[in-house]
């Protein structure tokens, strides 16, 4: 039985009454893709949160390569490798694509406190940036400005400046928002490849995507999760069915 | 330092803050509906000023004067808000800052050339000159007394209105969520000049009433606008009640400090270095109220955690 | 669009072409000019550092300047009446010595900016802006009760400090002195930008949640950067109470905090030469308008409501187009 790399235990987020993230709790195993589905506004974006560290739980624990790392900064987990992608992307606009992972390759080498010779000559720094880049594709548009490039080529780079953490695990934002067809059929065959050096925990709404790569799902309703499964276990539950399609009945 | 001086600089701690308070409950209302740091807020204070001081002079009426100093500030705020900051709307603060920044220079240039380097003057009535007697046996100026009545009373309405009428569920709503209240159709745009033409209002009314007991003069807005932003930073962006008892407080602390400081030091101290060292510290009071209350709550007493 | 480097080399040219002129043309005045435009510039040169790069809005950078001036100006006094500074914890003599009133200004300068940052750097950007104007006010006010060392007149140091070797009444000499150290903090600047921490620091500045993804305290990184412009805002502040030869509390002031955000948004934010031409423009226009109207600041006043609302990234922005980038 393999311990799960990444796992929450009854995570829980309120907002007054509103309960945005509801008693969740779920893991991520070496060598998968755990999709996480479910309606707008159905908690996955503050779930995130709370895994990453950009926001505190209400109650819960959240745990990353056996350690609890509920109380530490979404910076100090980024740190021990756990990588995040943004639905929107983070990315700074008016740097080239290179200099966008190389500041990931800064971030894991934990120091920017050098003054002088420039960034791009740091041969560590550079080495490690370029290779993210051409896994993920990117290197010949390497000196692009990133407010130049497209949509899809954005999360690409979003893809790479994770990777130059070389981390453990990633939680992905729905890295497939706004691809067109063959965009996604290509981010579909890297993360593909991607699980097998680290599990990816999959918040996504592409449904062929989920379908194509995802060895488990957990549907998320109202913050809660109401089912967890294989594809098919999922495809043939009764409430998910309900929540999905209940409203057009 | 007998019981009758403390209560009169209490007083005047209080009538300091109270003024204060007009200053800043705009200044925070703008910042917290519509996101924006508004820089020219002491030009309304100085518009409302030389406003007053040019009808007193013409008619003689105190109050006509804080009329035409709440329309002129009023309507100057209405119409920059018009003409300038409408665009800077979603614009980074340091757009804002900048703007905002220029329309000091214009307006303080532009009333200099006007009226003059030289201050103007404007005079407390007749009926509200002299002393008044308080309990205690404390005398104390009728007209400072009527400055605190009056910015308690603004206090109170203000308090009222948003948290009674329509447009004060639309602040609280705009506080919240700006997208959302465009959404539901309320018509923003003239919210925002309403709120922000309220807070020059205010602004203007301060500068006239503190006018009558100070000088009125180019220049004399920035500083109290400086003073309104410690304000802010301690009772937190966007909270009438934070901007309250941060006035108070700021006020008392600077009334205070300039008496007791020096008396303080005097205690062991020679009496010429205590009070030229007193009356030095006395002057950094606010600043380091405010830096203490920076350490305990970053976002101020009431803003947001 | 011309070429940025270009550009940046013609800027040059004038900064040391116009003075070589008036020194050929004995025009003494316009070199003193040229050197009130060179300290500017350096002030903004801080500044640009805090705020091109890092993204901090500081309205209070003249407490820098007005510490820097103010070092100085302590520090020559007690030289030119011949008493200690204090003798407490021991004897610190004044000192008529650049060299160690540039240090002295730039230690005092680089604490402040440590104090005030992290006190300013705990909350949001908003705050930054009104805590960074409410510390230069305090500053303004002490120095105005600070009888001291002149109160609200100030104070006047009779000669001009030395520096080793050098004639530094000569205007041109001193002029040199100031343009030297404005190229040495340009350069600086260069790489600063380009090296490890400015690319982090840029990076904070326009998306800080990344910052923090990758692994980079952003807080930390905008406080050095913040007591680095503090140190060269100050350098430019001992500078400029020698150009004058006085020092007064309006070095504190928010009037001057206004015109330093002023010389690099002409120029252009984050650009190199940026706080260069910005304060060789606001120099000249004080120069030029101020000679024809007591009233020229309603004019800077609308030209920087103009940039601000129509004209993208000052004068660089408009002249050169947008920031090339490296390879």
């Amino acid at each position: 039985m393999l311990e799960p790399i990444l796992r929450t235990h009854g995570l829980t987020k309120s907002f007054g009454a509103l309960k945005a993230t509801d008693d969740v709790s779920i893991d991520l195993l070496p060598g998968e893709i755990h999709a996480v589905i479910g309606p707008n506004g159905a908690g996955k974006s503050t779930l995130i949160a709370q895994i990453c560290g950009t926001i505190k739980p209400s109650a819960g624990r959240v745990e990353f390569l056996g350690k609890d790392v509920t109380s530490i900064s979404a910076r100090q987990r980024s740190l021990t490798g756990l990588g995040r992608t943004f639905q929107i992307s983070a990315l700074a606009m008016e740097d080239t694509v290179l200099q966008n992972t190389v500041l990931g390759a800064l971030g894991a080498t934990g120091n920017p406190w050098r003054f002088v010779r420039p960034a791009l000559k740091h041969s560590e720094l550079r080495s490690v940036a370029e290779s993210a880049l051409e896994r993920v594709g990117l290197e010949d548009v390497m000196h692009t400005r990133t407010d130049e490039l497209s949509h899809g080529q954005r999360r690409q780079l979003e893809v790479a400046v994770a990777l130059t953490l070389d981390p453990r695990a990633f939680v992905m934002d729905e890295p497939m928002a706004g691809l067109g067809s063959e965009g996604s059929i290509r981010l579909t065959g890297f993360l593909d490849e991607l699980r097998n050096e680290a599990p990816i925990l999959l918040v996504e709404h592409d449904m062929d995507a989920v379908f194509a790569l995802a060895d488990r799902i957990s549907v998320l309703v109202y913050g809660k999760v109401i089912a967890t499964g294989s594809i098919e276990e999922i495809r043939k539950n009764a409430d998910v069915q309900e929540a999905y399609l209940g409203d057009e009945s | 330092m007998t019981f009758v001086l403390f209560a009169e600089q209490l007083l005047n701690g209080l009538q300091f803050g109270i003024m204060l308070f007009l200053m800043a409950a705009g200044l925070t209302l703008i910042f917290g509906v519509m996101g924006l740091i508004n820089l020219a807020h002491g030009s309304f204070y100085m518009i409302g000023a030389f406003a007053a001081a040019a009808v007193a002079g013409a008619t003689g009426s105190f109050l006509l004067a804080l009329v035409a100093a709440l329309s002129a500030a009023a309507a100057a705020g209405a119409l920059v808000e018009l003409l300038v900051i409408r665009r800077l709307y979603g614009k980074d603060h340091l757009d804002q800052v900048l703007a905002t920044f220029a329309l000091i220079l214009i307006f303080s240039e532009g009333t200099r050339w006007i009226y003059g380097s030289f201050p103007l003057f404007l005079n407390i009535p007749d009926y509200l000159s002299g002393p008044i007697l308080l309990p205690g046996g404390i005398q104390y100026p009728l007209y400072r007394i009527t400055l605190i009545a009056v910015g308690l009373l603004v206090a109170l309405g203000l308090g009222l209105m948003i948290a009674k009428t329509r447009i004060g569920i639309q602040i609280r709503a705009g506080e919240n969520d700006r997208e959302m209240i465009a959404a539901l159709g309320i018509d923003i745009s003239k919210l925002y000049t309403l709120i922000f033409a309220l807070g020059a209002a205010l602004a203007g009314l301060a500068g006239a009433l503190v006018g009558a007991i100070q000088s009125v003069q180019v220049g004399m807005g920035e500083p109290v606008l400086i003073l309104a932003f410690v304000v802010i930073v301690i009772g937190g962006i966007g909270s009438i009640k934070g901007a309250l008892i941060g006035s108070i407080l700021v006020g008392l602390t600077d009334t205070l400090g300039g008496v007791f400081l020096p008396q303080l030091f005097k205690l062991f101290m020679e009496a010429s270095v205590a009070t030229s060292i007193g009356s030095s510290l006395a002057s950094m009071a606010i600043y380091f109220l405010m830096g203490a209350v920076l350490v305990w709550r970053p976002t101020g007493l009431f803003g947001a955690r | 669009m011309v070429n940025e480097r270009l550009f940046n080399l013609l800027i040059l040219a004038i900064l040391i072409g116009v003075p070589a002129w008036a020194y050929v043309s004995d025009e003494p005045f316009i070199i003193t000019l040229m050197t009130r435009a060179v300290v500017f510039a350096l002030a903004a040169v801080g500044l640009n550092i805090a705020l091109g790069l890092g993204g901090l809005v500081s309205l209070g950078h003249a407490v820098f300047f007005g510490i820097g001036g103010y070092a100085m100006g302590i520090l020559a006094f007690h030289a030119q009446t011949f008493t200690p500074v204090t003798e407490w914890p021991f004897v610190i003599e004044g000192t008529k010595s650049m060299p160690v009133i540039w240090l002295v200004a730039v230690v005092m300068s680089s604490l402040a900016a440590l104090v005030i940052g992290m006190l300013s750097l705990r909350t949001a950007g908003v705050y930054f802006i009104m805590i960074t104007l409410a510390f230069g006010q305090m500053f303004f006010f002490f120095t105005i009760s600070w009888s001291t060392y002149g109160g609200e007149d100030g104070l006047s140091v009779y000669v001009r400090n030395g520096f080793p070797g050098l004639n530094t009444l000569d205007p041109i000499q001193y002029f040199g002195i100031c343009l030297i150290i404005l190229m040495t903090a340009l350069t600086f600047n260069l790489f600063l930008a380009k090296s490890p921490f400015g690319l982090a620091l840029n990076a904070a500045r326009q998306t800080p949640q990344r910052v923090e993804t990758v692994g980079l305290n952003s807080t930390r990184l905008k406080l050095v950067a913040f007591v680095i412009s503090g140190a060269i805002t100050g350098l430019s502040g001992a500078l400029f109470a020698d150009l004058n030869r006085f020092v007064s509390p309006t070095m504190f002031s928010w009037q001057l905090s206004g015109e330093i955000i002023i010389f690099v948004i002409i120029g252009g934010v984050g650009r190199l030469f940026g706080p260069v031409v910005g304060a060789l423009v606001f120099v000249a226009l004080e120069h030029l308008l101020g000679g024809l109207s007591d009233y020229w600041h309603i004019y800077l006043g609308f030209l920087l409501l103009g940039i601000v609302l129509f004209g993208k990234g000052g004068l660089i922005g408009m002249i050169c187009g947008r920031e090339t980038v490296d390879a």
